[in-house]
């Protein structure tokens, strides 16, 4: 699906009529090919005080290779254009370190490169030391979401909390927010808590593991199946029998196996779990990718289409996920990932069934995550806005076109941007992420 | 109340069954399951006599056919005193009537009964749409003549455009392969083992056709002495070179080789008390001893259209207290092979056994040597109602020729329907 608007803002016409009449101009988003560094430019970084965090990550970026340049506050180097700007808040423990974000940005932000990162680590606040130093890190919450709807030029802007004793574990999370991986993913606020080191090949991160895609045929579960593949993992693609062929054609593709079942049959986990046990001896990764609409405003509501879409979105997926753990089948160290929404987050009108199903996806991330970190299986949720596939080019063109600029990027996601999101979920690396719901929305101005 | 009694299968009749816009293009539905009956009668000796009752009924009818069957019966060689009786149950017709003819032998109703059933996929009743039916309708409620032009000039050339009867499931509009195809990847069936099975079902009537053993269980009719689609010379080669045509790319395996074709045929079976059958010069072959329906809900995804059998099987099983090996012969109609195959795949697997029909252990395999060992629909073809009559009566003469046994008969309807029932001597 092109955006044809976007193509045209980059025509000389386009440019001038942007220009002139202050329409959304979509900035192009680069996303992240095989091979690419993390990062293709300079970093400036900049702390409160040295940290252990602020340590972990300029260790970070030397292992990536990155030119950076350590900014004292205030001091703007002219002569650099970042390509990210990353701030060590961890260390600021009351409201009076709050004046070094303004003194440290205002100089530099102005400097960053298009499609360019800014990443603010800061401490958990519910584990905060001290009630000043809880409010000051809760503040920094609406700095980052404010600074992500005033960069431009496809530039994003996120949060990274980082629980204490955690920061050995920010390396995948950097990692996913400073790269081209990260495009969509605007104005959020990720969670690290503390877990086993784990040390992987960054660029085959998944080899070895078997990972789990329902959904698989087409569009974001397609996407999802070819990312995960190519971060090394095998694959068992999972559709309805109608979609055998488009699914035959993923897998092909990609190596691994098939399974054709309806999540919703009494038996489908049974079955999930003995072809993951027969076929490839277990399971490390389970992506709740299969989802389906039935749009009707609740007065006129059926109730077979209330029912199928809870089935599939929430019923099968919680079921599927009991069953997995329960069996052994999911190994542990594990990894499951469900598929939330926009909707689910912010509601929309007609679908109330949809958002019931996707606000219980996120119910069913924090419900399972504190008792599954004891097997160190961890759970979260993508929360995609608007993407680009074949069922949102099914919506009308007015509000198509809404939805594709109500957001910071002033454009529609593609699935690569879920699958991407997916995969460092799906990252062993990952091990201190979990009962994260993170929107990959370009930030949504819908339930923000 | 008093003991059940036994209800034997004493005799069975039908006609080759025919392709579609074949031999029996002009044949109705009355005309074949009449000489279906007729020559039941004549080989049983019933000329002019009255049986308890005759149930038959067909699928496709006309709306006229409203009382299809006792108006066979006038029209036949038995007693026009013999009352009759229509039923439907889309496949499962067929064995419905002889369940149905059974009970009421068992229970002291009747001595005697003829159950039956018959299809035309040629003669189709073809219908007006509904918006023309109306008007007709009320044309005929119209008193004077300005009203009934004024009903008249409602009248739009859409109007003639007849209605044809679909082979789809009314709630889902897929055709019964296209359910079967889905059925067939979910059970992962392959291409072989469906054109192995076809194979074996042509192999196996043409053998039993060889050995005389369809003789005295069919009358020719309109020239036709056996079953028009039998290809006693098919090869496993031909049938792999036949495209698919449900089923979509390269995951598609049914193929009209390995899937019934569209029929017309009718069959006939005598079922009775062994008191009467020896009152009438003629002796059981076997005994209808068990029968199960059950029905699942495919509309929403949760069950194939096809695997009703896979359900009332195991019930009936464990009324009658025996396994899934304890048969001789198993007569499982071959709507689809990947039908037969997914079924019987089913009863194996421990996830479907335990979480689909609550069963502890799976009903495990069968012998495939006694599955179908005279052909079945595959090879014959499929005269939807008339297929159960065609198996009651084949599998209660292959019994009696092995001098006892038991034998197993699954047949899958339309609607999400299985009809099963055993066979005992």
């Amino acid at each position: 699906m092109t955006d044809r608007y976007q193509t045209f803002t980059r025509t000389p016409l386009g440019k001038t009529l942007v220009k002139n009449l202050g329409l959304p101009d979509p900035a192009p988003l680069p996303r992240w090919t095989e091979g690419s560094p993390v990062i293709d430019g300079p970093v400036v970084f900049g702390a409160i005080g040295e940290t252990d965090a602020g340590k972990a990550i300029q260790a970070l970026l030397r292992d990536i290779g990155a030119s950076f340049s350590t900014v004292t506050e205030g001091v703007a180097s002219s002569t650099i254009r970042p390509k990210a700007i990353v701030f060590d808040a961890t260390g600021a423990t009351s409201t009076a370190d709050l004046t070094s974000l303004q003194r440290f940005f205002s100089p530099v932000v102005r400097q960053l490169a298009p499609a360019g990162r800014v990443i603010v680590v800061g401490r958990t606040p519910e584990l905060a030391s001290s009630p000043e130093q809880h409010i000051a890190q809760r503040a920094l919450e609406g700095f980052t979401r404010s600074l992500g709807k005033e960069v431009k030029r496809g530039a994003t802007v996120n949060l990274v909390y980082v629980a204490p004793d955690a920061h050995e574990q920010l390396d995948s999370t950097l990692r996913f927010f400073l790269s081209p991986k990260s495009a969509y993913v605007d104005g959020q606020v990720a969670r690290i808590g503390t877990g086993p080191l784990v040390s992987n090949d960054p660029s085959r991160p998944l080899a070895g593991r078997t990972a789990l895609v329902t959904g698989a045929a087409r569009g974001i579960g397609a996407s999802i199946a070819d990312t995960l593949a190519r971060d090394g993992a095998t694959i068992i693609g999972v559709d309805v029998p109608q979609n055998a062929d488009p699914l035959r054609k993923v897998i092909s593709k990609i190596g691994g196996t098939e399974l054709l079942l309806d999540v919703t049959a009494v038996d489908a986990a049974q079955r999930i779990a003995a072809h993951a046990q027969e076929q490839h001896g277990g399971l490390d990764i389970v992506v709740h990718n299969a989802g389906i609409t039935r749009d009707r405003r609740l007065v006129n509501m059926r109730t077979d289409a209330w029912d199928a879409v809870l089935d599939v979105n929430l019923r099968a997926p919680e079921r599927i996920t009991k069953h997995l753990v329960e069996s052994g089948a999911l190994r542990d160290g594990g990894s499951i990932i469900g598929v939330s929404s926009m909707a689910g987050i912010a509601g929309n009108n007609g679908q109330t069934n949809y958002a019931t199903s996707k606000a219980g996806v996120i119910g069913l991330v924090q419900a399972l995550a504190p008792a599954l970190a004891e097997r160190q299986i961890r759970i979260n949720a993508v929360a995609p806005g608007f993407i680009e596939t074949e069922m949102t080019a099914k919506i009308p063109f007015a509000i198509r076109e809404v939805g594709r600029r109500i957001n910071s990027l002033q454009q529609g996601g593609l699935p690569i941007d879920v699958a991407e999101t997916i995969a460092w979920f799906a990252d062993p690396a990952s091990a201190g992420v979990t009962g994260n719901v993170v929107r990959v929305c370009g930030q949504s101005m819908l339930g923000a | 109340m008093t003991e059940p009694r036994k209800v034997a299968v004493v005799a069975g009749n039908r006609i080759p069954f025919a392709r579609q816009d074949k031999t029996y293009r002009h044949a109705s539905n009355s005309d074949m399951l009449t000489a279906a009956l007729n020559g039941l009668v004549d080989r049983t000796g019933l000329g002019g006599q009255e049986v308890g009752e005759v149930v038959a009924g067909a699928v496709l009818k006309h709306a006229r056919d409203w009382n299809m069957v006792r108006e066979v019966v006038l029209g036949s060689k038995l007693a026009p005193t013999t009352p009759a009786y229509d039923i439907q149950q889309a496949c499962g017709t067929g064995l419905e009537a002889a369940i149905l003819v059974g009970n009421k032998i068992a229970l002291g109703q009747i001595d005697a009964g003829i159950a039956g059933g018959v299809d035309t996929a040629s003669d189709a009743p073809i219908s007006v749409n509904d918006r023309l039916r109306n008007i007709l309708l009320d044309l005929n409620r119209a008193k004077t003549y300005p009203d009934r032009l004024k009903v008249l000039a409602r009248v739009r050339p859409k109007d003639v455009v007849p209605e044809i009867p679909r082979n789809a499931e009314p709630r889902t509009g897929k055709s019964m392969g296209d359910h079967a195809a889905l059925t067939a990847l979910e059970w992962g069936i392959t291409r072989e083992a469906q054109d192995e099975l076809a194979y074996n079902s042509h192999i196996n009537l043409a053998k039993s056709y060889d050995r005389g053993f369809q003789n005295d269980l069919i009358t020719p009719y309109l020239g036709l002495e056996k079953d028009q689609n039998l290809r006693p010379d098919t090869t496993l080669e031909k049938l792999a070179k036949l495209r698919t045509v449900y089923g979509k790319g390269e995951t598609a395996t049914m193929t009209a080789g390995n899937s019934t074709p569209l029929t017309d045929g009718a069959s006939a079976v005598l079922l009775s008390t062994d008191e009467w059958a020896q009152e009438h010069g003629l002796r059981p072959l076997a005994y209808l001893t068990h029968s199960q329906t059950a029905a699942v809900d495919y509309v929403k995804g949760a069950e194939g259209l096809l695997m009703a059998p896979a359900y009332a099987v195991p019930r009936m099983l464990a009324r009658a207290g025996l396994t899934l090996q304890d048969f001789d012969y198993y007569e499982i109609h071959e709507a689809f092979a990947s039908q037969v195959l997914s079924t019987l795949k089913a009863w194996e697997d421990p996830i479907f056994c335990k979480e689909r029909l609550g069963l502890d252990a799976p009903l495990g395999e069968i012998d495939r040597d006694k599955l179908n060992v005279n052909g079945s629909s595959l090879a014959a073809g499929h005269p939807f109602a008339a297929t159960g009559g065609r198996i009651v009566a084949a599998l209660a003469k292959q019994l009696d020729e092995n001098g006892g046994g038991r034998g197993l008969i699954s047949i899958c309807a339309a609607g999400g329907q299985g009809v099963v029932a055993i066979l005992e001597k």
